[in-house]
């Protein structure tokens, strides 16, 4: 049997720009070779700046979202205010930390702008562990010359970024979502990728 | 009796106009059929090729061989339609998207490839040989059933090695022929190869009919690859077209699935499972 991170195929990537973030994620869900739909987001949105992105088995990345749903729901009628990108992160972490002998199959990204308005953006492997990053997650090298992108350049980085990803794996693609996220004020774009 | 027999029987290399000294030179000349292969110094070099290469049993093994694919072909009163996709995977990686699967044999055969993608080839290239062979020892183009006996035969004496070819191999009179690594050899009206095949027989399969136009013929090959590069994972980039006649094959392009398969969603309605503006 093959990993159940690539049994459904996905995508996910974020980038930071000045004074704003980006988040984008292809909408593939599969079985090995056979593409069950074209639309399966897999970003989900947990506060009007916080940004989860997940991939890897489906079904982990559904009850995943779920359970992060009511746990932040917990915390706002507890805290009564939306919850922080940073204090999010903790949350995926030690929540993930809680399976560490049985994990979840998935790899989460989370994106973000904090109170005081600067970019946030880390990503983590299936047990927990955070990655925090200054630039982007899920992408390679490159980072001079995304930072101080404004929020269109970022769209057009953000975006040129996962489509050459998505087109050179065959687990991946069918159409892409994009986040941008900025102080106050949040676009979401649909690509229009290859369909093969 | 035997003074019966020697009045019709004529030497065998008569007609062609070779005495026998000289056909046996000529086939001393042509390579065996079991080529010399380097084999690694093993026990069983066929397990242990498929234990090193089989990456659907065992994705870490350590030799991916690109393959995935899917290819057409199907008779109908104006020749025959030749269609696959260009992708090639190494594992769920894209290796290349412009890969030419159909491989022009003479100007009336084809073959078209769907498998390991080296074997396929390295065979029809070999293949192709034998066909020119043929014509300079005839005289005349070799048939479409020999082409793919010669095939057939060849395959079938690797059986077992681990080589990875599923390959049809159409024309001529027209003729067409689906030929595997197992040694199958099947003649027949409509062919569907690769990990894509399924989704090309389902458009095939309800709309085909022998009758069809030439041009409405061209647009099912096309029609059936699309759907195919669409579902299957491992099939995609670029359409390639061919249409067989009595008098030769006629290429009709090399085109990317991306703008077909906008311009049929949108202007036919087909495709209606994507979505293409945000709710």
């Amino acid at each position: 049997m093959s990993s159940p991170f690539s049994i459904n195929g996905g995508a996910c990537v974020a980038m930071t720009g000045k004074d704003c973030v980006a988040i984008a994620c292809d909408l593939r869900l599969g079985l090995q070779a056979l593409t069950i739909s074209n639309n399966f987001p897999k970003i989900f949105s947990y506060s009007p700046s916080v940004y989860l992105g997940l991939t890897g088995l489906a079904t982990d990345v559904s009850t995943v979202a779920d359970l992060f749903r009511y746990k932040v729901n917990m915390y706002r009628l507890r805290e009564e205010r939306q919850i922080a990108p940073r204090t999010f992160a903790n949350l995926v972490s030690s929540s993930l930390y809680e399976r560490r002998f049985g994990p979840y199959f998935v790899s989460p990204v989370v994106a973000g702008i904090d109170d005081g308005g600067k970019p946030f953006i880390c990503g983590f492997d299936s047990i927990g562990c955070i990655d925090f990053a200054k630039d982007f997650i899920v992408s390679g090298t490159a980072s001079d010359q995304l930072l101080g992108l404004g929020p269109e350049d970022l769209f057009e980085t953000i975006s040129q970024a996962l489509l050459n990803a998505v087109d050179r794996d065959a687990l991946s693609g069918w159409g892409a979502h994009v986040y941008i996220i900025e102080k106050d004020k949040v676009t979401k774009r649909l690509l229009k990728g290859r369909q093969d | 009796m035997d003074t019966l027999v020697a009045q019709y029987s004529r030497p065998s290399g008569e007609q062609e106009g070779y005495s026998q000294d000289e056909q046996q030179e000529l086939l001393q000349l042509t390579p065996p059929l079991s080529l010399k292969f380097a084999l690694p110094p093993i026990a069983q070099p066929s397990s242990w090729l498929r234990a090193m290469t089989d990456d659907y049993s065992n994705p870490n093994c350590p030799i991916k061989i690109a393959h995935g694919t899917t290819t057409l072909a199907f008779r109908f009163q104006g020749g025959i339609i030749v269609a696959t996709d260009s992708r090639a995977t190494a594992g769920n990686w894209i290796a290349s998207q412009t890969v030419k699967k159909v491989i022009e044999i003479n100007n009336c055969l084809l073959g078209t490839m769907a498998g390991g993608a080296a074997d396929c080839q390295y065979w029809l290239a070999y293949l192709g040989m034998q066909c020119r062979l043929h014509e300079l020892r005839h005289k005349r183009r070799i048939s479409v059933a020999a082409a793919s006996k010669i095939l057939a035969n060849l395959v079938y004496s690797y059986k077992g090695m681990g080589n990875n070819v599923r390959r049809r191999n159409p024309q001529e009179g027209p003729a067409l022929y689906y030929i595997d690594s197992d040694g199958t050899r099947l003649s027949g009206n409509l062919f569907c190869v690769g990990s894509g095949q399924t989704f090309a027989y389902g458009v095939l399969d309800a709309q085909y009919s022998y009758d069809l136009s030439e041009e409405d013929a061209l647009d099912l090959g096309r029609r059936s690859i699309l759907a195919a590069t669409h579902r299957d994972a491992y099939s995609g980039g670029y359409i390639n077209l061919y249409h067989v006649k009595e008098s030769g094959w006629v290429k009709h392009g090399f085109s990317d699935t991306n703008p077909i398969f906008w311009k049929t969603k949108l202007e036919k309605g087909e495709f209606s499972n994507v979505t293409s503006e945000l709710e």
